[in-house]
């Protein structure tokens, strides 16, 4: 059985590949539908592999990179990404990483960083599940009370009523506003990104709904654009600092040119609605998995992250292949009325 | 209850910080410094990436953000190909809302 693993040269560890090829699958699966890099799910997956923590961490930042750069392409051509929009919140996250990026080194300063941040994190997972889950409600219950329109938290229409020059209008996502709006929302994000050393998507997919006011597939597509490029430039630091393994990220990139085709087309067939909840279930399972790990039940944290992406990945491929063959049914159904009319 | 809430707010941010300042004066631990083993290495390129490892750092990371973005896009591209032969339509959606 040795053929089912690979030596990493620089990493000097030896690496069974087929569960790299899972781990890209996966997370390309469920980045492509909920929109982020997925760093929280990969980093525990290399490191139960047999990674180092360093190694980890920076063949991950890679392997987002590529891998947003393919689902970025599939989301595009749905007319997913508003790259207008992706282009004015990047200016907003780059200052917002460096500043977060230097609040992380003051706080090193002072002594030990890993647990404030960790509680930072807790903080945020509560108030975006919070937010999700209380959206979901509040849209279902007053859709059972109406037919007209269900909408939940619409905290981005005071927020448009902002009127500072220059105004914006984003053709893709379907509203105008002023520009400020996005690169305040975007430095905001990108501060809390770095200060939390993750890509952001976490943060930027429901800071793009419930305050900037994006279709939530539109939020999915350019958030994803964002990634890509923040993912690269992730993947040139840690290359930098030697932190990188490059076969693990290329064995990686395969699984997840797949799982990210999966991922993009289910978002198709999937209600806003329904990403949204799946993508709250996510956050709260990551932020049990992180409190675990706080309180050293390493084993217990990771089988929590590692269950919750097998079966979110299962629901999503679901969605994606009843969807896709009832849409081919329907087709061969017209095609056929098509050439014999009665 | 307001007034409760925020003392265990206080508390906990007192925990959280305060080792963190009495450990301020410690030291801060040095950089590990990893070097590639291209002695068990066997193929061309590998060896050739791991060599750059160990001399050129810099190049290293540029021709690993280059080749990402690469084969990114390769995959991108061939994945495009294999799913336009699926026959699914994938430039549009019947489901648009907020």
């Amino acid at each position: 059985m040795d053929w089912l693993y690979l030596y990493m040269p620089i990493a000097g560890v030896k690496i069974f590949w087929p569960g790299l090829v899972l781990i890209g699958f996966s997370v390309g699966t469920i980045g492509g539908f909920f929109g982020m890099g997925g760093a929280w799910m990969v980093t525990p997956g290399l490191n139960i592999l047999g990674f180092p923590m360093a190694f980890a961490i920076g063949t991950d930042m890679a392997h987002i990179a590529g891998k947003s750069m393919i689902s970025t392409m599939r989301h595009s051509k749905f007319g997913n990404v508003d790259y207008k929009l992706g282009l004015i919140m990047l200016i907003g996250t780059m200052f917002g990483i460096e500043v977060g990026a230097q609040l992380i080194m003051y706080l090193e300063r002072l002594g030990n960083v890993g647990s404030v941040v960790r509680w930072v994190y807790v903080f945020f997972l509560a108030l975006i599940s919070w937010m999700v889950f209380y959206d979901y409600f509040k849209a279902t219950s007053k859709k059972a009370k109406s037919e007209g329109g269900a909408k939940g938290i619409t905290w981005y229409e005071t927020l448009h009523k902002i009127k500072i020059p220059p105004m914006v209008h984003f053709k893709a996502a379907g509203f105008t506003c002023s520009m400020w709006l996005p690169v305040f929302i975007s430095f905001l994000t990108g501060i809390l990104a770095g200060f939390l050393g993750i890509g952001g998507g976490l943060l930027r997919m429901p800071a793009l709904v419930y305050m900037i006011g994006c279709p939530t597939h539109i939020a999915v597509g350019t958030d994803l654009f964002e990634v890509m490029i923040s993912g690269l430039y992730g993947a040139f630091t840690y290359a930098v600092k030697g932190r990188i393994e490059l076969v693990a990220v290329f064995v990686m990139l395969t699984g997840a040119a797949i799982g990210a085709q999966i991922g993009t087309v289910a978002t198709k067939y999937a209600q806003g609605y329904g990403i949204r909840l799946a993508f709250g279930i996510a956050v709260v399972c990551c932020m049990i998995s992180i409190i675990l790990k706080e309180f050293k039940f390493n084993t217990l944290a990771a089988v929590l992250i590692l269950g919750t992406i097998g079966l979110i990945c299962l629901y999503i491929i679901k969605i994606m292949f009843v969807g896709a063959a009832q849409e081919l049914r329907e087709k061969a159904k017209n095609s056929n009325i098509a050439k014999n009319p009665v | 209850m307001r007034k409760m809430m925020w003392v265990i707010c206080a508390i906990m941010l007192l925990q959280m910080t305060a080792p963190a300042v009495i450990w301020a004066a410690g030291g801060g631990a040095t950089e590990i410094v990893v070097v590639a083993d291209t002695r068990v290495v066997n193929n061309a390129a590998e060896r050739y990436f791991a060599d750059l490892y160990n001399t050129d750092i810099t190049m290293f990371a540029v021709w690993c953000t280059v080749l990402t973005a690469v084969y990114g896009c390769l995959l991108g591209f061939l994945m495009d190909f294999l799913m336009s032969k699926t026959g699914l339509d994938l430039k549009s959606r019947k489901i648009i809302e907020h």
